[in-house]
């Protein structure tokens, strides 16, 4: 298990490369670039901002967007919370670990005692590796003299597009999917930017008072890694 | 920039801190949980749309297409992650010399 956690740092830590630079190519200065990944540590988040930066938008407007990202941490928080049993000190630094691969490892095991020792081992791997190589990356955009020629500008999207693909697992998540895609960029051009993003967070509140049935895109039930074909993929 | 940078990581961490902290129950509500499932689904939808077809408040379709477009398939044919990206980038790039 405590290989599985060192492999999934190594691998988080080649997609902390691609955050560095993106951040970097966005206009953030390299140490801005490390202290998200320091003190954010939600990957998904960091790449929505700087992306939504990297497009015109105010700080602040795309620091919101990674708070609305960040949403799903908590309901990872509020499964492991029985596992973990921390409290204090130890509750405050394990808070910083929770993310999907740190969550999906420790929900994933038999015991408590390995759930937790998964939670801790694969957290701060991928701590250790996610933070590295973001300084690696965001020094090394910093002496290119025109990030955008290497296509990074695509790497947030694309990200997305690995992220999204397991959650559409039905027609309603397909559904919400495209409406919010459609709302979002139809609106572009007609609101201040960062409104776009919160309309299409509208489309999912509505979407889930609306329908009934079982709890759609069940994310918040850290998948356990067998169901998931590559947990290595950056703090989300 | 600091601001935004300290502000969002600090609201990152609290979402984080209060799911370990609150009692079950105050998240157990199945309405609450249907609209957290969705809503990263809206949401990674949305910022795909709008960081791949958007400049500032225009909408703006470039080789960044053909880079997302080269994702999905590469997602579709289950690469690994960082293929997805590498992909992406690289098609986005090749596609601005040749332009």
């Amino acid at each position: 298990m405590l290989r599985a956690a060192a492999g999934i740092g190594a691998v988080t830590g080649a997609y902390g490369v691609s955050f560095g630079a993106v951040a970097v190519a966005a206009g953030l200065g390299p140490l801005q670039a490390c202290a998200l990944s320091l003190l954010m540590f939600t990957g998904g988040s960091q790449f929505a901002m700087v992306g939504a930066i990297a497009g015109g938008a105010q700080p602040l407007a795309g620091a919101a967007t990674a708070v609305l990202l960040g949403v799903r941490n908590a309901f990872y928080g509020l499964r492991l919370s029985p596992v973990l049993g921390v409290r204090g000190g130890r509750r405050l630094a394990a808070a910083h670990l929770v993310i999907d691969e740190s969550a999906a490892m420790g929900g994933a095991q038999s015991t408590v005692a390995a759930g937790r020792l998964a939670f801790w081992a694969t957290g701060s791997a991928v701590f250790v590796g996610w933070n590295a190589m973001t300084l690696v990356g965001a020094l090394g955009a910093a002496a290119l003299s025109d990030p955008a020629v290497l296509g990074l500008d695509v790497a947030g999207p694309a990200a997305f597009v690995a992220l999204l693909a397991p959650r559409l697992r039905d027609v309603g998540t397909w559904a919400v999917a495209l409406t919010a895609a459609t709302v979002g960029v139809a609106a572009a051009p007609l609101v201040p930017s960062g409104v776009p993003v919160l309309l299409a967070a509208g489309v999912a509140v509505a979407a889930g008072l609306i329908r009934r049935g079982p709890v759609a895109g069940d994310d918040l039930d850290p998948h356990p890694v067998g169901d998931d074909p590559d947990p290595g993929r950056g703090p989300r | 920039m600091w601001t935004a940078v300290l502000v969002g990581s600090a609201a990152c961490y609290g979402l984080k801190l209060v799911g370990l902290s609150v009692p079950e129950r105050v998240l157990a509500d199945r309405r609450v949980q249907r609209v957290a499932g969705l809503l990263p689904v809206a949401l990674l939808a949305a910022l795909i749309g709008l960081q791949g077809l958007t400049t500032g408040d225009r909408i703006v379709p470039d080789a960044r297409l053909v880079g997302l477009a080269v994702a999905v398939v590469a997602q579709w044919r289950r690469a690994p992650f960082l293929v997805v990206v590498a992909s992406a980038c690289a098609t986005t790039a090749l596609v601005r010399v040749l332009a």
